[in-house]
């Protein structure tokens, strides 16, 4: 096991440059996921831990090792593919021995192995099976277990859940975050799915556009984020971003779209009359009579929650209630936001304006 | 909803009154039979039809110009006994073998080599399918030049280096003639397989490959536990057809040897046509050709044996 440190990583396809300057520090045994819309380069750093792609600039180490110029095989990891990428024309047990038999391990050592790598996974029924006879969660805990019986330094898992279906999406999400307990290797995870991310990060690094965001605890970055773009991103339904002034700092108010009145806990010193984006999650309203005044458009009912998309001053927002309100579409209520949680961003920048 | 049942349209027939004919239209499997007879009529007279024929005429005494009585296997009695069709049979044995060999290896190299990135790709995949797209009877003229016993440009080349001080006679010769007609078979028929095993290469994916260089393979292991295994289906699909294709050559023979000198390149099927068309001796022909019919199976039998074990590409989902 060992830790996993990128130094000012930068990677370039011929002129286009994708990675700019990225610097993660990943302790021994930490679950850490790379997040991030489609194109933002998690998958592409994540190869390069691999040493499938090579380094244009800066420094990746494993443990104390520079790997810049190591081999993947030398580099002591394991990676789980989106595909799965097992060879075809092998049994599960002869998949997940394959790394054992080119390194010449004895039959013996690779077949105790292989089965305790079954056990973990619930594969012992299968070991004889082809992977074409299997079905979609089968095959990706093969992958795992392929990745499991190497007991590499790194695990590395490249969007490994993209291809099941929801509800095995949400059971291998489980016994990911399960076996990273209790085997306790040091794992990088890359997704473009944020609830993934929340759900099993230790840390969570949100990347756009080549360039890290934020680094965090899953609740940190759900509390804090650093910039519009952490806080539009992470959270389901999104958060509310409401283009606006603020009125008055300490103490004071936001005047949201249509003239809306917000509520405002804090804001920087001096930034009365400043643009700004106001921020606040779905769950963060609630009903009150000194509220901005809201037309309900859709009241979308899941069990637990009710959820309500609304026009408050023009603007489209969502909003979500534990309690069973009767909304009707077209109702007019009185929405406040709890002004203690609410997010302030600097309109051009985009960074975070108060505490 | 009574009334109606009470009173029963007459104009509706009931399900017996059918008659076979429409039956016969509405039936799918008759449907089936319908759109699968052109082809069967195009099979059975262009494909059944002379097979039968040449088989027929190998129990017969059948020369050109008259037809022949029925003797038995009084022709086969007669090759049984006939040096020079022993001798093509070696040939021929000897000229599929070696050639097949040398194709596969090189076609397999040649695939590899083109499965690479490489600048002109398109251009050099193209270029490499020349020799199979120039008629045969063209590039057996070339190599008839390549080999001439005065005019050959390889005696020439290897003069002007000083390796040789006099010309070779490439077709001449007994053994330089065997080996001169496999090269030529072997430059004709190694763009076929090539293009063939590229396409197979193509349907591996290439997350294969990176999950092997992670699980510590070599090139070399790459190719041992990964490609070759994956290939050996179209392996063996392409091998059955290019060991077909080289048994029963006969363009490239004729043109360059007529199956000389004295019979040392002459093949089944060109001593089957020298007899049969050449000779006249229709019967006799028609028997070294049929003679070729059990090798031919012998070659399509190892094969589909070959390809049935291969458990992993079959639809067994469930066992």
């Amino acid at each position: 096991m060992a830790s996993v440190t990128c130094a000012n990583v930068r990677k370039s396809f011929g002129a286009t440059q994708v990675l700019h300057g990225v610097s993660i520090d990943i302790r021994d045994r930490e679950f850490v996921v790379l997040v991030g819309p489609s194109g933002c380069g998690k998958s592409t750093l994540l190869r390069m831990i691999a040493g499938l792609e090579n380094i244009s600039s800066g420094e990746i180490r494993i443990g104390e090792r520079v790997v810049n110029h190591v081999p993947p095989k030398e580099r002591d990891v394991a990676m789980v593919f989106q595909n799965y990428a097992l060879y075809p024309h092998m049994t599960v047990a002869d998949n997940m021995g394959f790394s054992l038999k080119l390194r010449s391990a004895p039959r013996r050592e690779i077949d105790e192995r292989v089965k305790l790598a079954a056990d973990i996974l619930g594969l012992t029924p299968l070991l004889a099976r082809y992977p074409r006879q299997l079905s979609g969660g089968q095959r990706q805990r093969v992958a795992m277990g392929r990745a499991i019986v190497r007991d590499p330094q790194v695990f590395l898992f490249d969007e490994p859940l993209s291809n099941l279906d929801a509800k095995l999406r949400v059971q291998m999400r489980t016994e990911i975050k399960e076996l990273h307990q209790r085997i306790e290797t040091t794992t990088i995870y890359v997704t473009h799915d944020q609830i993934e991310a929340m759900t099993m990060a230790d840390k969570i690094v949100v990347m756009h556009d080549g360039m890290v965001e934020q680094i965090g605890a899953p609740l940190h970055l759900y509390d804090h984020p650093d910039n519009l773009f952490v806080a539009g991103f992470i959270g389901s339904p999104a958060m509310n971003l409401l283009p606006g002034r603020i009125t008055a700092n300490g103490g004071g108010g936001f005047e949201g779209p249509g003239g809306a009145r917000l509520p405002l806990a804090t804001a920087p010193n001096g930034s009365t009359g400043q643009r700004a984006i106001y921020g606040v999650r779905p769950e963060h309203f609630s009903l009150a009579d000194d509220g901005a005044e809201a037309v309900i458009q859709i009241v979308e009912p899941t069990g637990s929650e009710i959820q309500v998309s609304a026009k408050l001053g023009g603007a489209d927002i969502t909003a979500v209630f534990r309690e069973r309100h009767q909304f009707k579409p077209g109702d007019k209520v009185r929405l406040r936001p709890d002004a203690r949680l609410v997010h302030l961003f600097d309109e051009t920048t985009g960074k975070r304006l108060n505490a | 909803m009574a009334d109606i049942a009470l009173n029963p349209r007459p104009a509706r027939k009931r399900i017996g009154d059918v008659t076979a004919w429409q039956r016969l239209k509405a039936n799918r499997n008759w449907l089936g039979i319908w759109f699968m007879l052109p082809t069967a009529a195009f099979l059975l007279l262009f494909l059944a039809y002379p097979l039968g024929l040449g088989i027929w005429l190998s129990f017969t005494d059948a020369r050109i110009g008259r037809g022949g009585n029925f003797i038995g296997l009084e022709n086969y009695e007669w090759l049984w006994g006939d040096s020079v069709f022993w001798l093509s049979v070696f040939n021929t044995l000897l000229y599929t073998g070696v050639a097949s060999v040398i194709k596969f290896a090189i076609g397999l190299y040649l695939a590899l080599l083109l499965n690479q990135h490489m600048p002109f790709k398109a251009i050099i995949r193209a270029l490499v399918l020349i020799p199979f797209i120039v008629p045969t009877v063209l590039s057996a003229i070339a190599f008839w030049w390549i080999y001439d016993s005065q005019f050959s440009i390889l005696s020439w080349s290897l003069k002007k280096l000083g390796l040789i001080s006099q010309n070779i006679d490439f077709l001449g010769d007994f053994w330089n003639a065997r080996w001169s007609v496999i090269a030529a078979n072997i430059w004709r028929g190694v763009p076929f397989i090539a293009i063939t095993l590229l396409a197979g290469l193509q349907t591996v994916s290439p997350a294969l490959y990176e999950a092997a260089t992670i699980d510590g393979a070599s090139r070399w292991q790459m190719f041992r536990h990964i490609t070759y295994p994956l290939l050996t289906p179209i392996i063996a699909v392409v091998m059955t057809f290019s060991v077909l294709f080289t048994f029963t050559d006969f363009q490239l023979i004729w043109v360059m040897t007529r199956g000389g000198p004295v019979n040392a390149t002459h093949l089944m099927a060109t001593l089957g046509y020298q007899r049969a068309i050449g000779g006249g001796y229709l019967g006799e022909g028609s028997a070294i050709a049929t003679a070729m019919i059990p090798f031919l199976l012998a070659a399509i039998l190892i094969s589909w044996f070959g390809l049935q074990r291969r458990k992993w590409q079959q639809g067994e989902a469930n066992d």
